[in-house]
């Protein structure tokens, strides 16, 4: 059993509405080093067996197909996680 | 004692058991499409009755576009805007036919309102995305739009620049594209309605609705559906008198597709 991460996150040129809100929290709560926070999504791919490179091709599919929108979203990362012992 | 009034008795204001004045009219179908999740089907369908056409139920994992002669993609939240609004109805058995007929040399009329129209733009039809509201609220309100162009399928009855007020109700209503989609939309006079006293949501370029090259597939944020009876829709009077208007902007929208398609 393998695992696929693919991270998504919102183009820099959109505006970030949640990203901005959670910016505005953080000095509320003692944390005042942040300037700017963007929120994206990351997804947990599990298959059998390995993360063969036709696996992580078809992540890769997904990730532009359906997991992100090109029109407001990047996809910034599609990576096999290292096995866990 | 409940009293129970026959039909002469409570005059609705469209009564729906009586056929339609122009039988022309009602002769066109309008499909309108249920997904899991979808809310304002009813509204919608009810709208198509009441501008004098035949509302045809369609359900998301069909196949069968059942002969429509238009479709509306309702409002709600389709697959609970898992992912992303729209983003999974998309893929749904009858959008593919929906996006073959809207394509296809007739160009089926399409008109998506507010998830609909996250479901046009996710489906490629449209350009662009919708993002959350500017200051992440959930908006409801009476909301004045300003119809941009009359010559789509779906607003042929407005005049030019004509100002209607329809509810809008939406928490992802920012639409948002790129510089060189929005330059295209406003060269080719493709934004249909745009906000009017004020921009609610922080949209580009204050876009409510826009429509493709062709004319025949409209989406818009705000809900039309909601505003097609006297004394039910949307009025921007708020508190004071009852404004003129009576809350039926909206019903030419859909008398606008059933007049396009008899002509």
């Amino acid at each position: 059993m393998a695992r696929i991460v693919v991270d998504v996150m919102p183009k820099p040129e959109i505006l970030d509405p949640q990203g901005k809100a959670i910016a505005n929290e953080l000095p509320r709560i003692g944390l005042s080093s942040f300037t700017e926070v963007r929120q994206g999504r990351r997804f947990e791919l599990t298959v059998d067996g390995e993360a063969t490179e036709q696996v992580l091709a078809q992540a890769r599919e997904a990730a532009e197909k359906l997991l992100s929108n090109p029109v407001i979203e990047d996809v910034v990362n599609v990576s096999a996680l290292p096995e866990e012992h | 004692m409940a009293q129970h009034l026959t039909a002469e008795q409570t005059p609705l204001v469209a009564d729906l058991s009586q056929p339609a004045p122009d039988s022309r009219l009602a002769d066109v179908r309008v499909g309108v499409v249920t997904f899991p999740g979808t809310l304002d089907d009813r509204d919608a369908a009810r709208a198509v009755e009441i501008a004098g056409g035949t509302a045809v139920p369609l359900w998301y994992a069909d196949t069968d576009l059942q002969g429509v002669d238009a479709v509306i993609l309702p409002g709600g939240f389709s697959y609970g805007d898992y992912l992303r609004a729209g983003a999974i109805a998309r893929f749904a058995p009858l959008m593919d036919r929906i996006v073959d007929a809207a394509s296809a040399d007739g160009g089926m009329p399409v008109l998506g309102i507010c998830n609909g129209f996250q479901v046009l733009t996710e489906a490629h039809l449209l350009p662009g995305s919708m993002i959350k509201n500017e200051r992440l609220k959930f908006l409801c309100r009476d909301q004045g739009l300003r119809v941009e162009n009359a010559d789509t399928a779906w607003t042929g009855r407005f005049a030019q620049g004509q100002e209607i007020v329809v509810p809008l109700k939406n928490q992802d209503g920012q639409y948002v594209a790129d510089r060189r989609a929005l330059d295209e939309l406003e060269a080719e006079h493709r934004v249909v309605f745009r906000y009017a006293g004020g921009n609610p949501n922080g949209s580009r370029n204050d876009i409510a609705g826009i429509t493709n090259a062709r004319g025949n597939v409209v989406g818009l944020m705000p809900h039309p559906e909601h505003a097609v009876e006297p004394g039910f829709g949307a009025d921007l009077s708020g508190s004071g008198a009852v404004g003129m208007r009576e809350g039926t902007d909206g019903l030419d929208v859909f008398v606008s597709v059933l007049e396009h398609l008899t002509r």
